[in-house]
């Protein structure tokens, strides 16, 4: 004797979220049984195993037919397959898309290739986060990727209508987006510290400041694509004039009296920040200047950590005196009267500032 | 020339991909009715191609617009071979045939293909235009209004019901030709799709003809089945009950009853007294006999080989022999006259379950008859004389069988049948009883009087469980009592019927779904000696179904059961049986008593303990049923009433065994011996099975409830949210060796699994009941068992649900009180309807209007706020555009898009999510906390799915999940095409599902039928009766 056949359909597409979460994080129907009973479903309603793993088939076998649509989440709402209310649409779609941390950490920056698939199993492994869930949130990047990579207009706003993801889930894609399209390096050991949402969070300020469509609401009519997703390369040319700040001799010490006048006795670590001055200051704008190389833009978190968290942390800097002294150092160049080009300075600074802050941490 | 059809084709949307190399589609669609066939041009490179086409205009008979559907196929365009088909439509285009239902056809529907599934969607306007005919003889019956309801529809008044028609329709079925050979299986599937779909049209057709010769308008309980009898061709039966409605309009009915509080109808269930009541005493024993069947001696057609019809009522406690077919002395004079009006009728039988108030006076009992019958090629497709003839007998038998249990009709009346190879089972059953006096004259009611007259001062809520047969001259062994409210008339102890419970009737406790089920080894055999086997086997089996049920229903301390289904299947090496129904204690009848256990051998001191053991699990299982189902009748002295209280020794055993009917009796003697009646012998392996399938039956954990019937007896406060399911399971079964006994316990488990699993499934909805738990039974193969389930979860409110609201005329509609009080002139129609009918030779004159249910789309628990302002909008577009596109028409110029659509269409857009309006399906006659403003035209299709990459399907399980979720989404598209927001009295007939996993192929075919109606929620009842009214006078003014 055995179970042939056995379906459950409901006029209104019935899904238990948590069934969902067990299919979403790859568990199979077996593994999803096992890990329903352990959540003590079976307590709460008196029902044995054989209940539970017919209720489980059939809602993976709806999530499997709905994965299609998922897809292209637009579909969702048009299709006449399934009849599932708006706020379970909704709710489908934005867990679909949800991601892993841990796993997004391990594939950010990286070209979102057949190769990088290839690596999946070792990710996998290293993280903890099956095979399975680890190939559908590898796909969604892929998917969400290759169409906002055709599409004009802001990339945000881009990702949230073509997916229908909430503001939130949408910047993070954003995120990712933009790193995989700059290759930003974020696997060296010395970046490990830093986490996903910390990148998500750079991101967004490269997006909104550094961007062709950052620059204004008129210009996205140009018929530029991509313009959340590549650097504004006039703006990186610019960089290269606050060079300026380090090579005219007069031009360093006098920011580096302006700075130090202002910092005094404001904090302990005074001593250290006038003795790294010309060391920071160096490294800062150094960066700037060499964005103009798309090796050296894949380098850019790398070289924040090293030119310049790296040196305060050994300094013991608190995030306070980070906070100051960018202030200060940012503000000052205003003053200088031989420094013409304020309008960069502050497009970069303001970037740098806020990454700065939100990157240094343990 | 006497109409014109009209088809438009927009656009597609997610076609499927058929150009490998471009990835892209080049899509054109044929329109195609009848022999006429159009084209649209090619959309290049597209998987949402907009055509925009012209109005395509088929000019053609009303005759074939009833029987043919709009066939509408979606092809890819190939240069240099054939094009590729995707998918087709067929659109029913019925329900534009009837002026009162849908007037445009529009939206967008699923391209379906049998081989692949849903393929992606199309949208499409279609349109009639019907030129009035005058011929008198001619052969179509446009506008002939169809229900599947089993009830009045909500917002109609019946002001007669004529009564039974029946009509079937054979041909070859194409899978068995010989072309079948040589051409496709999507070939073959689509000619028999299409056959069906032709075939159901003529029927439908010719049941209306029949309408219109006995003066109606409409048919009410419509039920259309396929027999799909192999080698020897397709069936197509339906049966319905004729009726003539009347939509009432709110505003004359308030002018003519300023009283809405008097208005509950307190004729309710009148005896049928006034005057001419009869001077005997309405009494009876209660029964314990033993299945009498009347099996008819075998005949042999020259073609067709048919053996004995065993055949049962259920009455009461017994299943008594049908006595005597002409039972005639048992009638009053009263009966005998209002007999006459409905003798001179074929078969006074009525496919309504639940009617108006006063409709039904008594109920006799369960009527049933079967017959076994030997299939033969259908020689010639238009004399469907052999079938004709096998259905004319089996209604006969019932007919008699009413008779025999003094009524003079059978309501609740269904037919259906099982097939397995050659061997054919028809299977007819229905509830014998008494319709009131009134009803039955001729020519029209004088309603203005009818209150003082037919004033019962029985109380209404019993009335109908009086006898209707003579105490002295019973039709079978009963035991009856004074009944328990009146006081007055006699009641029996237990009441079987297959409708449902009526609305007035007092009910102590709730009620509970009552199963009964069976299997039966039988020898594998062929032709005669096969169909002989089976037919031995059948009143076994009713026999030991009736038995079960009768002894679950004392274990739950209940007394009688409603909405009686039993279903045999027969299959190559087994029968099965199913019997559902509603369990409830009706206050009027007589506390049940309780099991008594009795052992073989009194002697014996162990099997003593034994004995007192099992006893003493069967009492406590009674206790606590008592409390889970709040039963507490009040105690009465039973010394002050007349009747002999029973033995305790023989109230409170089991019945089994012997009839001591003084029938002649039957060739078949299926007594147990001359035992004592009641008691269940432990010693008997048959007791043992009994007691055990007793016991194993859980009741539903904490807040469900289930019934077979449209609402639990006990629950009276719906909240809005449903959730209707098809659920089907199949077993295998591997053993060869099964006994009976293993067979039972499996078939058993398999029920009992399904129920817990719903419950499982549904544990977030409660409390809630499952209503309408439908389940099938079949035997598809030598060893699968396939269980399928159609039911709908309804959520109630707890905090109430204790006592029945007093005072007033429940229906199950639900928040009924509110009901009254705020829509008062629906219900005061009740008493006050005055429509004087040209009198009718033999018509069933009936007033009454159904009480205004009101029922509306909630989307509080399912969907958000807004799509329910969204579907109001849509409404109100929709109603005020039917007035416009009247005017339209009749200039006969169109425009291409109504509107009231386009700009409906234009809002739901804006939405962006949610675009699709929500449809919701319930298997019951209404929706509750909304309220049916309007019957768009029947829903009846029939599908078929092929597969032949099974396992990449997910495998069977896979294969019919997507096929079911197909079907409901086809269904939900032709209704929200129609206008509608949700289907009424669904049900899924069949679903016959065959595999060949060694081939990796797999076909499954479903019909399904149901009605589209337009509802809204009870809330937005000021502006809908609003718009009505607008809809009303534009309409007028056309």
């Amino acid at each position: 004797m055995a179970v042939e056949l056995d379906v459950f359909v409901g006029n209104t597409t019935i899904m238990d979220e948590e069934v969902y979460q067990l299919w979403l994080d790859g568990y199979t129907v077996n593994d999803a049984v096992r890990a329903r009973m352990e959540g003590g479903v079976l307590d709460e309603f008196d029902a044995t195993a054989d209940v539970l793993l017919s209720d489980t088939m059939d809602q993976y076998r709806t999530f499997q037919m709905c994965e299609r649509l998922l897809h292209s989440p637009a579909k969702l709402a048009n299709q006449l397959l399934f009849q599932i209310p708006p706020h379970r649409q909704t709710m489908l779609i934005e867990r679909y898309y949800a991601f892993d941390d841990v796993f997004v950490r391990e594939v950010l920056g990286k070209k979102l290739s057949k190769g990088t698939k290839k690596d999946l199993d070792d990710i996998s492994a290293k993280t903890g986060v099956t095979l399975k869930s680890c190939r559908r949130q590898f796909d969604n990047f892929k998917r969400i990727f290759k169409v906002v990579e055709e599409l004009k207009g802001p990339l945000v706003e881009n990702i949230r209508q073509h997916f229908l993801l909430s503001d939130k889930l949408a910047r993070d894609y954003a995120a990712i987006v933009f790193f995989a399209n700059n290759r930003f390096e974020t696997g060296k050991k010395k970046l490990q510290y830093i986490t996903f949402q910390d990148f998500a969070f750079c991101a967004g300020q490269l997006i909104n400041n550094w961007t062709v469509g950052a620059v204004g609401e008129g210009l996205w009519l140009l018929p530029l694509a991509n313009m959340d997703v590549d650097l504004d390369k006039e703006f990186l040319q610019e960089l290269k004039e606050l060079k300026v700040l380090i090579t005219d001799k007069d031009l360093l010490d006098q920011h580096k009296s302006l700075v130090c006048t202002a910092l005094r006795g404001k904090t302990k670590a005074f001593n250290e920040m006038e003795a790294n001055f010309k060391n920071l200051s160096r490294g800062l704008v150094n960066i700037a200047t060499k964005l103009t190389n798309t090796k050296d833009v894949r380098d850019f978190f790398i070289d924040l950590v090293e030119k310049f968290i790296e040196p305060c942390r050994s300094d013991r800097w608190t995030a306070a005196d980070v906070k100051l002294y960018l202030t200060h150092y940012t503000n000052s160049a205003h003053i200088l009267d031989t420094f013409k080009h304020q309008v960069v300075w502050d497009r970069y600074m303001g970037v740098i500032k806020s990454c700065i802050f939100k990157m240094y941490h343990d | 020339m006497p109409g014109k059809l009209k088809a438009k084709i927009v656009a597609g949307r997610h076609l499927p991909v058929m150009d490998r190399a471009s990835d892209l589609t080049d899509a054109f669609v044929e329109v195609k009715f009848g022999n006429t066939t159009f084209k649209t041009d090619v959309c290049p490179k597209s998987l949402n191609p907009q055509w925009n086409s012209e109005w395509f205009k088929f000019e053609v008979d009303d005759e074939d617009l009833q029987d043919e559907p709009l066939q509408i196929t979606v092809l890819d365009h190939d240069t240099y071979s054939a094009n590729d088909a995707i998918g087709k439509v067929y659109i029913d285009i019925d329900p534009l045939l009837c002026t009162e239902a849908a007037s445009i056809i529009s939206g967008w529907f699923p391209i379906y293909d049998t081989i692949h599934g849903i393929r992606g969607e199309i949208n499409v306007l279609v349109k009639v235009e019907l030129f009035n005919d005058l011929n008198r003889f001619r052969q179509s019956s446009c506008g002939v209004k169809f229900f599947c309801t089993t009830s009045i529809p909500y917002s109609y008044r019946a002001v007669m019901v004529h009564g039974f028609v029946e009509e079937l329709v054979v041909n070859e079925d194409p899978e068995y030709q010989w072309i079948d050979r040589i051409r496709t299986p999507r070939a073959s599937n689509e000619a028999r799709q299409r056959l069906i779909s032709l075939m159901s049209g003529e029927l439908q057709r010719k049941i209306g003809l029949k309408v219109l010769e006995m003066g109606g308008n409409a048919v009410v309980g419509y039920l259309q089945c396929f027999d799909l009898e192999g080698e020897s061709g397709l069936v197509v039966r339906a049966i319905g009950t004729a009726c003539t409605l009347e939509k009432f309009s709110s505003g004359s009915a308030s002018i003519t009853c300023p009283h809405p509080s008097t208005a509950p109808p307190s004729n309710a269930c009148n005896s049928p007294k006034d005057g001419k009541e009869s001077p005997l005493a309405h009494g009876c024993r209660s029964t314990h006999n033993s299945p009498v069947h009347s099996a008819c001696s075998s005949q042999r057609l020259s073609q067709n080989f048919s053996v004995s019809v065993p055949t049962l009522i259920f009455t009461g406690m017994g299943s008594g022999g049908s006595a005597g077919k002409e039972a005639g002395p048992l009638k009053t004079l009263l009966r005998q006259q209002t007999q006459t009006t409905l003798e001179q009728r074929e078969f006074p039988f009525f496919t309504l379950t639940s009617f108006p108030p006063g409709f039904l006076v008594h109920v006799g009992g369960v009527v049933s008859a079967r017959s076994v019958k030997l299939l033969d090629r259908i020689h010639n497709p238009d004399e469907p004389e052999t079938r004709d003839a096998w259905w004319e007998e089996i209604r006969q038998e019932i007919k008699s069988h009413a008779k025999a249990l003094g009524c003079h009709a059978v309501v609740g009346y269904s037919e259906n049948t099982s097939i397995c190879e050659e061997v054919c089972i028809l299977s007819a059953s229905g509830t014998a009883a008494i319709l009131n006096p009134r009803y039955m004259r001729e020519g029209c009611l004088d309603v203005g009087s009818i209150d003082h007259r037919f004033d019962d001062p029985s109380p209404p809520n019993c009335g109908f469980c009086h006898i209707p047969y003579d105490e002295l001259n019973m039709p079978f062994p009963a035991q009856l009592a004074y009944c328990y409210q009146c006081r007055r008339q006699k009641v029996p102890d237990v009441l079987f019927t297959t409708i449902d419970l009526p609305a007035e009737a007092a009910v102590t406790g709730k009620g509970c779904l009552i199963q009964a089920r069976l299997c039966r080894l039988k020898k594998k055999a062929q032709g005669e000696v096969n169909a002989t086997a089976i037919s031995n086997l059948l009143p076994f089996m009713e026999y030991e179904l009736h038995t079960q049920l009768m002894n679950k229903l004392k274990l739950r301390s209940m007394n009688a059961l409603f909405g009686l289904h039993i279903q045999i299947s027969v299959g190559e090496n087994m029968l099965l049986g199913l019997a559902s129904a509603t369990g409830v204690y009706l206050t009027a009848l007589p506390a049940p008593g309780g099991i008594q256990i009795a052992g073989k051998t009194p002697g014996d001191l162990n099997n003593e303990q034994h004995v007192a053991a099992i006893q003493k699990r069967i009492n406590d299982a009674i206790a606590k049923n008592k409390e889970l189902y709040q039963i507490n009748p009040p105690e009465l002295t039973d010394e002050g009433v007349g009747s002999p209280i029973p033995e305790p020794r023989q109230r409170s055993r089991i019945f089994r065994s012997h009839s001591e009917s003084s029938d002649e009796l039957s060739e078949l003697d299926l007594s147990h011996g001359k035992k004592d009646a009641f008691v269940l012998e432990i010693d008997d392996t048959d007791a043992v099975e009994d007691i055990h399938s007793l016991l194993t039956d859980a009741p539903p954990p904490a807040g469900f409830h289930s019934c077979s019937t449209e609402t639990m007896p006990g629950i009276y406060n719906w909240t809005s949210g449903i959730q209707m399911f098809t659920s089907v399971r199949v077993l295998r079964l591997n053993n060869t060796n099964l006994t009976n006994q293993g067979l039972n316990k499996i078939f058993t488990d398999l029920c009992e699994n399904l129920l817990k699993s719903f419950y499982f499934k549904l544990r977030s909805t409660v409390p809630c009941c499952l209503c309408h738990l439908n389940f099938t039974v079949a035997v598809p193969e030598e060893e699968l068992v396939q269980v399928s389930v159609t039911a709908v979860a309804m959520t109630f409110d707890k905090d109430q649900n204790q006592e029945k609201p007093p005072e007033k005329a429940t229906t199950k509609g639900g928040s009924e009180t509110e009901d009254q009080l705020q829509f008062p002139l629906e219900l005061s129609a009740d008493s006050s309807s005055t429509s004087p009918q040209p009198s009718k030779i033999s018509g069933v004159a009936e007033n009454t209007i159904v009480s205004t249910r009101a029922v509306s789309v909630d989307y509080g628990s399912f969907a958000d706020r807004c799509s329910t302002w969204l579907e109001l909008l849509r409404l109100k577009a929709h109603t005020i555009r039917r007035g416009s596109v009247k005017t339209i028409s009749s200039l006969e110029h169109c425009s291409p898009l109504p509107e009231g659509r386009s700009r409906s269409l234009c809002s739901s857009r804006s939405f962006g999510v949610g675009s699709v309006t929500m449809v919701k399906m319930t298997p019951l006659s209404f929706l509750p906390g909304t309220r049916i403003i309007k019957y768009l035209g029947i829903i009846n299709m029939f599908f078929i799915r092929e597969t032949t990459s099974l396992r990449e399907e997910g495998g069977v399980s896979g294969f019919l999940h997507s096929f079911i979720a197909e079907v409901f989404a086809m269904v939900r598209a032709h209704v929200a095409a129609l206008g509608g927001n949700a289907v009424v009295s669904y049900s899924m007939k069949d679903c016959v599902l065959m595999e060949n996993p060694n081939k990796n192929q797999a076909q499954c075919l479903i019909n399904v039928s149901g009605d589209a109606v337009i509802c809204v929620r009870e809330t937005d009842q000021e502006q809908t009766t609003n718009t009505g009214q607008t809809c009303g006078t534009i309409d007028g003014a056309t």
